[in-house]
């Protein structure tokens, strides 16, 4: 499966959007759409709404990304993580490093609960 | 911005030279043993000192038939390592295995058969046992499929913690058992994960080391067996039947369906770590999961057979395991093999440290004599990774090889002390003639391990071979007919007492006594002079229905009950503030074996030992009543600890104390919750300073300390 991936600026910051997977095969593509976000320095958001599932590599993909901007002073948030990728980002340790937006998980429990 | 830390470095290496089975590839490396990720593919390297050829298999996830078998080139060898960049795979997404192809002739050792694939042995991950339980589909040809892992992880800070080995209070536990039970409450019941959640319970408790049955992975679903009484399935619970030694069970991990296991076990680890515990991991050197000559071809056997089994001049497996085969473990290139599975777990994982299971048979030469200085034994004690790590032997093997007290120890091995256990029971349920040798064993057991220091003894009444606590004092009896083997398999010399019925019992006075006994039993380990372990769950009285070899029960009887937490709350607090005491009073710990020379700055010796009389112990064979003071330096505590079996009560006359000091009352096993037992610093002055009365079958612990203020 793919990853689509697409720009949107405003005056907050950039924020990229994902759609499909994140894994060996497209987290290149992913690294590459990233570096140059993060070398503007402005704040960046990635919305992972869309993504289903991020793979091994995935989630080191965006550890080095946020390596990359902490490294560059730039503030990184994942926004939009589903229930299953905020669990396997939580068990494998990965989500401790990041910023998420918890609205979007927020709404998504709400559902769920209903 | 300067250029990313992101991007490669540039290798002359990266670019292919040949080409096999569509495939671009060039000579690898041999070093390291594996399947590594390098610039622009995978670096395959495998050793077989007699193959003829061999073939690398890919196959893509999850897929029954390989997408490209690819022959090593003849000149990709060096020596007797076959290696080979292969370059554009999606190193994610693809399985791999081996077919060596060489002589078969079992009578000299040699049993290749190049239909098979081979798991590679230092797969560092493994996919065909993704999720516990999950029924395999065995029509396939290789079911413990090798994948590629990244070794990456970012532990931030975190080390091994190395806590003084005399500072330990060990707690073995099963990843499994653990969280399993539905009132375990967790996210992700019976993984690492779920484990993860319940660290704060671990502190709480006041244990600060974790010792988990193993944890390569294992294929739980190898028992044929059911159980006849309900048909059941039964499993390979425990999992001491190795697969691949550098694999973490991907059962085990709640993200193991995605080939996680490895990031989650690492995060559990690393949690662990920042909570003050350390974790030792159950190693299984001794055999594998491939059993005798009619069991499964899984690696080792049809890579190299004769040098990583010892075999008969016959040809046939020598079985010093009891399970069917024996590992080569002195063989050198298995030795090295020992020395790399155990830095990858130490480097990679952060481990702290190691008990090694039937471990005496690694000290045997390759026809199986007990040699007396074992290089594999000595190479582990000695090599820079593992320098720090604890090391701890089972010592003993199936092959009747007895080495507790002797073990080749190089100054670093500590071993299970099986004495301990069983004097400790036998005292426990009042057999005469013990007293002598409990005190030595409370003591460290100055008689095996004299030269060794008392860190050498690792002291526990029950493990996970055995009763539990519970069962131990509800017992007198194994009862393992749910294992399917007509109540045949387990130990029988279990000093076991049922304090007076044979299992459950409404009986208040039956169960107050067993409650009194796990007492007992918590508090003499907990002030003994060594390494204390205790079993996961006898601080709630885990029962196992008097089953001593849960080993294939998957269920109830193996799994931690959360809702004992409540309802043996008693015990539990009981084991928190021994815990708790043995943390507070350093002569406890003491490394030295007690001598009984004077501390000169309080008059009394570091040991001292006394009966009804202070100063006259009573050695005789029908004594069942032993005290112990303990004396360290001038601010710390005088410790006494008195232990009756005997069913009736005694007057205690205590020793006298130096001049401004006087008896406080820690616990007293005998009374009544919550009087049982005090939080360490608020114990209570007595109120006859120089007497108490120790109730049957009770142990009383008093303090030596200054008076309190008028």
């Amino acid at each position: 499966m793919s990853l689509n991936l697409k720009e949107r600026r405003n005056k907050a910051g950039t924020v990229l959007v994902a759609t499909g997977e994140i894994n060996s095969e497209t987290s290149g593509t992913l690294l590459e759409t990233l570096l140059p976000l993060v070398r503007e320095g402005r704040p960046l958001r990635i919305d992972l709404t869309a993504v289903t599932y991020v793979s091994s590599a995935g989630l080191r993909t965006l550890l080095v990304v946020y390596r990359e901007a902490q490294h560059a002073g730039v503030a990184v948030t994942l926004y939009g993580v589903s229930e299953e990728v905020r669990f396997v980002m939580s068990a494998t340790g990965f989500l401790d490093f990041f910023e998420t937006g918890e609205a979007a998980a927020a709404a998504g429990r709400a559902r769920a609960a209903r | 911005m300067s250029e990313t830390r992101a991007e490669r470095v540039l290798r002359v290496d990266a670019y292919p030279t040949h080409e096999v089975g569509g495939y671009r590839v060039r000579a690898g490396k041999p070093f390291p043993f594996g399947a590594n990720v390098v610039p622009g593919g995978v670096s395959f390297s495998v050793f077989s000192d007699q193959a003829t050829s061999m073939t690398l298999v890919i196959y893509k996830r999850g897929e029954p038939e390989p997408m490209a078998e690819l022959e090593f080139p003849e000149e990709f060898r060096t020596g007797s390592v076959f290696s080979m960049t292969v370059f554009g795979l999606d190193h994610e997404n693809i399985e791999y295995g081996y077919r060596a192809d060489g002589p078969y002739d079992p009578v000299t050792g040699h049993r290749f058969d190049a239909r098979q694939v081979l798991s590679d042995p230092y797969a560092r991950l493994i996919a065909g046992r993704d999720v516990w339980g999950v029924e395999p589909d065995r029509s396939r040809g290789y079911q413990y499929r090798s994948r590629v892992c990244l070794q990456d992880f970012d532990w931030g800070d975190d080390t091994p913690l190395g806590i003084p080995a005399e500072d330990l209070v060990v707690y073995e536990a099963h990843v499994r058992g653990f969280t399993r039970h539905p009132s375990s409450q967790v996210t992700a019941p019976g993984t690492f994960a779920g484990l993860r959640e319940k660290i704060p319970y671990l502190k709480e408790l006041g244990v600060n080391c974790i010792e988990l049955l193993p944890v390569f992975e294992f294929d739980e679903s190898d028992n044929p067996r059911s159980n006849p009484e309900t048909g059941e399935k039964l499993y390979d619970y425990w999992g001491y039947n190795t697969v691949s030694f550098f694999a973490p069970k991907a059962g085990y991990a709640a993200t193991g369906r995605y080939g996680m296991q490895g990031d989650e076990f690492r995060t559990l680890i690393k949690d662990l770590h920042a909570a003050g515990i350390e974790v030792i991991l159950d190693v299984v050197f001794n055999h594998t999961a491939e059993g005798n000559e009619q069991g499964p071809t899984i690696s080792f056997k049809g890579l190299d057979n004769a040098t990583y089994y010892m075999l008969t001049p016959e040809g046939y497996y020598f079985n010093f395991s009891g399970t069917g085969n024996t590992v080569n473990c002195n063989h050198p290139v298995v030795r090295n093999y020992v020395l790399d599975c155990l830095r990858h777990w130490v480097a990679d994982y952060h481990v702290d440290g190691f008990r090694f299971d039937l471990a005496a048979i690694l000290g045997r030469d390759l026809d199986g004599t007990p040699l007396p200085n074992p290089p594999l034994l000595e190479m582990l004690a000695f090599d820079p990774v593992l320098r720090h790590t604890k090391l701890i032997a089972e010592a003993w093997d199936a092959g009747g090889l007895y080495e507790v007290g002797n073990f080749p120890a190089y100054g670093r091995w500590a071993e299970w002390n099986g004495k301990y256990r069983d004097t400790v029971r036998r005292w426990l349920k009042g057999d005469p003639g013990v007293t002598g040798e409990l005190a030595t064993r409370i003591a460290g057991s100055p008689d095996l391990y004299s030269s060794r220091g008392t860190t050498a003894s690792v002291n526990f009444l029950t493990a996970h071979d055995g009763f539990t606590l519970a069962d131990l004092v509800s017992y007198n009896d194994k009862h393992n007919e749910a294992n399917g083997e007509g109540n045949n398999d387990g130990a029988n010399d279990n000093n076991s007492w049922n304090c007076g019925a044979e299992g459950p019992t409404d009986d208040p006075e039956v169960n107050a006594l067993r409650l009194r006994q796990m007492k007992n039993a918590l508090a003499i380990l907990l002030t003994s002079q060594g390494i204390p372990m205790l079993l996961s769950g006898d601080e709630v009285a885990r029962t196992q229905q008097g089953n001593n070899n849960t080993y294939c029960q998957d269920n109830e009887l193996s799994w931690f009950d959360w809702d004992q937490v409540d309802e043996n709350a008693e015990l539990l607090r009981f084991t928190r503030e021994m815990i708790a005491f043995r943390g507070r009073h350093r002569e406890l710990r003491s490394t030295t074996h007690p001598t009984g020379r004077l501390r000169d700055s309080l008059g009394l010796p570091d040991i001292s030992w006394h009966g009804e009389r202070a100063w006259q112990p009573d050695w005789s064979p029908e004594s069942r009543l032993i005290a112990v003071a303990r004396c360290g330096t001038a601010d710390e505590d005088v410790v006494y600890v008195a232990m009756n079996s005997h069913w009736e009560a005694h007057d205690l006359e205590l020793p006298a104390l130096p001049h401004g000091r006087s008896w406080h009352l820690f616990a007293d096993t005998g009374a009544e919750a919550p009087h049982d037992i005090r939080t360490p610093g608020t114990e209570q002055e007595l109120d006859n300073a120089g007497k108490y009365l120790i109730g049957p079958r009770s142990v009383v612990i008093l303090v030596g300390r200054a008076n309190d203020p008028e």
